[in-house]
């Protein structure tokens, strides 16, 4: 094991850890160590995702290191997965150092998305872990001539039940390879014997986090570094016509002007001069007007040819059901274009040595980041390092990937190491967007007020390729990525509950106005919304409460019933509020919502409270009710962090979020034109967790996001008799609405 | 253009930078100068809080102050407010109250919140709600940043 010794003297991360009794996950240590550290580790450490030494490794003290392909993108999983370990291994937390996202040393456990690090990337980890406990069992056996039934580990030590000598991980495997395939095989630890998996163990990067000692990417130097920043065109496809480099001759520590195709830089010795330069440099651009108009946004979408259809499902036949059903009831819903909107714009740092690529990116996906950048500069992936380093909240693929191809062109281009750090316009111009999303659906009902047929038809862009484009690829006239890829956006357009005829179509759009890709649950909020803001739609024409309306069709669902049962109690729900309670011009209502997410994990259900301001339109969502089952938790706290953050964004996303645009480009380009929810607008929540510690873990990171839309929509129809089918929920809208409630 | 030798006052010592542009804002001056990682460029604009700093002890955005403005003006950071071994009790408050998630925007939030108490004794959850109103949090940590808030100032 490397024994690392910083340039400035700092402790490592294992002193660190030995002399306190925490750990900095995320590294206090400066990044040039780090660097060195992944390439003298390069050697021999295997990243095959069979093999148990690409998870583990436990050194002559007995520290064991994981290497995880799951990065922490600030939901705490860098806790929990080493919580996930120290259990199965029966070795103290402290005890587990975490080395992320590096693809020489981390197997390519696939994106950090779709809340998936614990459900996949933890059960995998858990399974190498399995599998090391039982070699190390195996090898005590045999020194200490005991069957290995009859020994126990604690702290990493193994001693027989009854006592007597005993051994330790460090003594028996120390330094050294495990050399063993991943056994699918290998008992795992009985859950009821968990002593740290399932409890709210404290995260080890918040001390780091709030003393200033953490470093983000944004922070992350090398020594001889320059600073880069792009030059974005005024109009998406504008071509670069000419640049006038003179005109930043009169800023000190201007370095070089970099022009490929309309690839179009700066580079500068400090990090001022690249921002003023940029800001000063003249350029001529072509112009460009190849977007649709905003205010006819629907109506373009409606317009878009259809590649094909996926019928995500069909049960009985809805369309003759519809037909001969006694009441018909239809709407359109629609969900505007979103931006990852992080509060830190993208950043990287890159060096281009012998033919050899490095990079530090925050990216989500360094594995297939390094593909991708492989592919854009004709490289061999084996000549391309990508490292993670945390930077600020993504959710989802927002523009680490684009600053990390920005700052490799730069740094090939200089020979030198180059940090590019995107500008706030930047990031809310040029990041992929949520792509906009529009619902029809049409449900009929028969004379005693049941559900006979539901049919929906939704349009969204098609999914096609693996990888969201590098804008520097394309600008610079590289090879990138020709397909678009919004995320898996049709799930949860299929319905969880049971009506006789059902079908849902997903009409794949051949195009979509801005580069598309995932944000938090992405399809999967917005397809939820329209499904369950239609389906209170429904019950209310059926005289339904919604609760009881939910449960009529669920009951081929025993978890997902329990669900609704306890969310009606934990939110005291008194049945739809018969006479709306209305002072003045303020109304207030309830919403109740609920998903199986993708149908097949996480169930979540969430009652909302909104007061609604009849005369101005304004909507202040008051109190949100969650009630979540997520299978084995492994850290509660993370847990409710997840989930208070998923009502928190969501509830912005819903009633304030709005990508706007002109002719040739985004105009919501900072916290003014795009503004997100304030301390004096959030909700409180209340969360209640059932928590089943024998079974599988599903994933947090989303499915709470995916209910808070409808919940707000069905309490804001609940408190006026005006339906919000479009997101986000502003006051004219509301204001329309109420004139035709 | 001539650089200049500039003398910042930051958490309690005397440190001289050279720049070439008096007007630089302060954060560049403190992330690239003097390597301090507390203050965090969010927006450049004053519009989110990330950049948050004291100035003799008042929450400002040093995204958009210039080196010019700040003179002998005593500046604070997160770093000079308590480290991971002695946090100063608000950041224990966010410790105990697990108060980030990506934590990016938590330097302003700790700025912001610090210059706030210690001229609010006591607060109601709105006052400290309306102290918080111009730092953006994306994450959706809000919850807990008011209950740390809340936490230190029962503590201060």
């Amino acid at each position: 094991m490397r024994k690392p010794m910083t340039p400035t003297g700092k402790p490592t991360r294992r002193e660190f850890l030995q002399g306190t009794g925490l750990l900095v996950v995320s590294f206090s240590i400066p990044g040039l160590l780090r660097r060195a550290d992944a390439q003298s580790a390069t050697t021999g450490k295997t990243v095959a995702l069979d093999e148990v030494d690409a998870y583990l490794a436990i050194d002559a003290r007995g520290g064991v290191t994981l290497y995880s392909g799951k990065v922490e993108l600030g939901t705490g999983v860098s806790t929990a997965l080493r919580q996930i370990v120290a259990e199965e291994l029966d070795v103290a937390l402290a005890g587990v150092a975490l080395v992320e996202g590096d693809t020489a040393l981390t197997p390519a456990q696939g994106r950090t998305w779709g809340s998936l690090s614990i459900q996949v990337g933890g059960v995998q980890i858990r399974q190498a872990a399995a599998t090391a406990r039982q070699a190390l069992l195996r090898e005590a056996a045999k020194r200490l001539g005991v069957p290995a039934d009859d020994l126990i580990v604690e702290q990493g030590t193994v001693r027989p039940r009854s006592g007597g000598k005993q051994v330790t991980y460090a003594e028996l495997i120390g330094g050294k390879n495990f050399s063993l395939k991943v056994d699918k095989q290998a008992p795992l630890k009985d859950p009821a014997k968990y002593s740290i998996v399932g409890k709210p163990v404290p995260r080890s990067d918040i001390p780091p986090k709030v003393t200033g000692q953490f470093t983000y990417v944004q922070d992350f130097r090398v020594p001889g570094m320059l600073h880069g920043r792009v030059v974005r065109p005024p109009a998406i496809g504008a071509i670069l016509e000419s640049v006038d480099e003179s005109s930043v001759g009169d800023i000190p520590g201007v370095v070089r002007v970099v022009r490929r195709n309309n690839f179009l830089a700066v580079v500068a010795g400090s990090e001022w001069a690249a921002i003023r330069a940029a800001q000063k440099l003249k350029a001529s651009w072509s112009a460009w007007n190849g977007l649709p108009e905003q205010s006819r946004l629907w109506e373009y979408v409606r317009a878009t040819k259809v590649n094909k259809d996926d019928v995500t499902s069909n049960t009985g036949e809805a369309e003759k059901a519809l037909q001969q059903a006694a009441r018909r009831i239809s709407a359109s819903y629609d969900f505007a274009i979103h931006s990852h909107a992080s509060m830190g714009p993208s950043c990287a740092v890159a060096d281009f040595k012998d033919g050899k690529l490095t990079c530090w990116s925050a990216s989500q996906g360094p594995h297939e980041l390094r593909t991708q950048l492989a592919n854009m500069l004709s490289m061999k992936d084996s000549d391309v390092h990508v490292i993670y380093v945390e930077g600020s909240g993504c959710y989802g693929r927002n523009a680490h990937e684009d600053a990390t191809a920005d700052a490799a062109l730069l740094a090939r281009e200089l020979g030198r190491p180059v940090r590019v750090q995107w500008m706030r316009e930047e990031e809310n111009g040029w990041d992929p967007k949520g792509p906009p999303t529009l619902m029809d659906l049409e449900a009929g009902l028969d004379a005693s007020g049941q559900v006979v047929a539901w049919h929906s038809q939704l349009y969204v862009p098609e999914g096609v390729g693996s990888n969201v484009k590098l804008l520097a690829a394309e600008a610079a006239g590289l090879p990138f990525d020709k397909g678009m890829l919004p995320g898996n956006i049709i799930n949860n357009s299929a319905i969880p509950y049971s009506f006789p005829n059902v079908r849902t179509v997903a009409h794949r759009l051949a195009e979509t106005p801005f580069r598309p890709s995932w944000i938090r649950a992405p399809g999967r909020m917005q397809n939820t919304f329209c499904n369950e803001a239609f389906l209170d739609e429904v019950a209310v024409a059926a005289g339904a409460d919604p609760f009881e309306f939910r449960l009529r069709y669920l009951s081929n669902d025993p978890r997902g019933t329990e669900l609704l049962k306890r969310l009606m109690s934990f939110a005291r729900w008194q049945g739809r509020t018969s006479t709306r309670a209305v002072s003045g011009d303020i109304a207030s209502g309830r919403g109740v919502t609920y998903v199986k997410y993708e149908l097949a994990r996480t169930y979540v259900g969430a009652v909302a409270d909104v007061e609604v301001n009849r005369r101005s339109g304004d909507i202040r969502v008051k109190h949100v009710a969650v009630v979540q089952d997520c299978g084995q938790i492994v850290n509660p706290d993370g847990v409710r962090n997840q989930i208070e953050g998923n009502v928190v964004q969501t509830v912005s996303r819903t009633l304030k979020e709005e990508v706007t645009f002109d002719r040739s480009r985004v105009t919501s380009l900072d916290w003014a034109s795009y503004p997100i929810l304030t301390f004096p607008e959030v909700p409180d929540i209340d969360i209640d967790l059932i928590d089943r510690p024998a079974e599988k873990p599903w994933g947090v990171g989303e499915p709470a996001a995916s209910v808070v839309p409808s919940a707000i929509a069905n309490a804001v129809f609940d408190a006026t008799g005006a339906r919000l089918r479009s997101v986000p929920f502003t006051p004219a809208k509301l204001r329309a609405a109420l004139q035709n409630a | 253009m001539a650089t200049k030798t500039i003398s910042l006052h930051v958490n309690g010592q005397v440190r001289r930078i050279t720049v070439d542009d008096a007007d630089m804002p302060l954060l560049y001056a403190l992330r690239d100068n003097l390597g301090l990682q507390g203050p965090r460029f969010g927006c450049g604009l004053g519009q989110c809080g990330a950049c948050t700093v004291h100035l003799d002890g008042n929450a400002v955005r040093s995204c958009i102050t210039p080196l010019s403005a700040v003179g002998k003006k005593k500046i604070v950071t997160l770093e000079g407010l308590g480290s991971p071994a002695k946090p100063a009790p608000i950041q224990q408050a966010f410790i105990t109250e697990q108060a980030a998630q990506c934590g990016f925007c938590i330097n302003g939030m700790i700025m912001e919140a610090a210059a706030f108490l210690a001229r609010t004794k006591n607060p109601s959850e709105a006052q400290i709600r309306e102290a918080l109103a111009n730092n953006l949090c994306r994450c959706g940590t809000h919850l807990r940043i008011l209950r740390a808030v809340k936490r230190a100032a029962t503590r201060a």
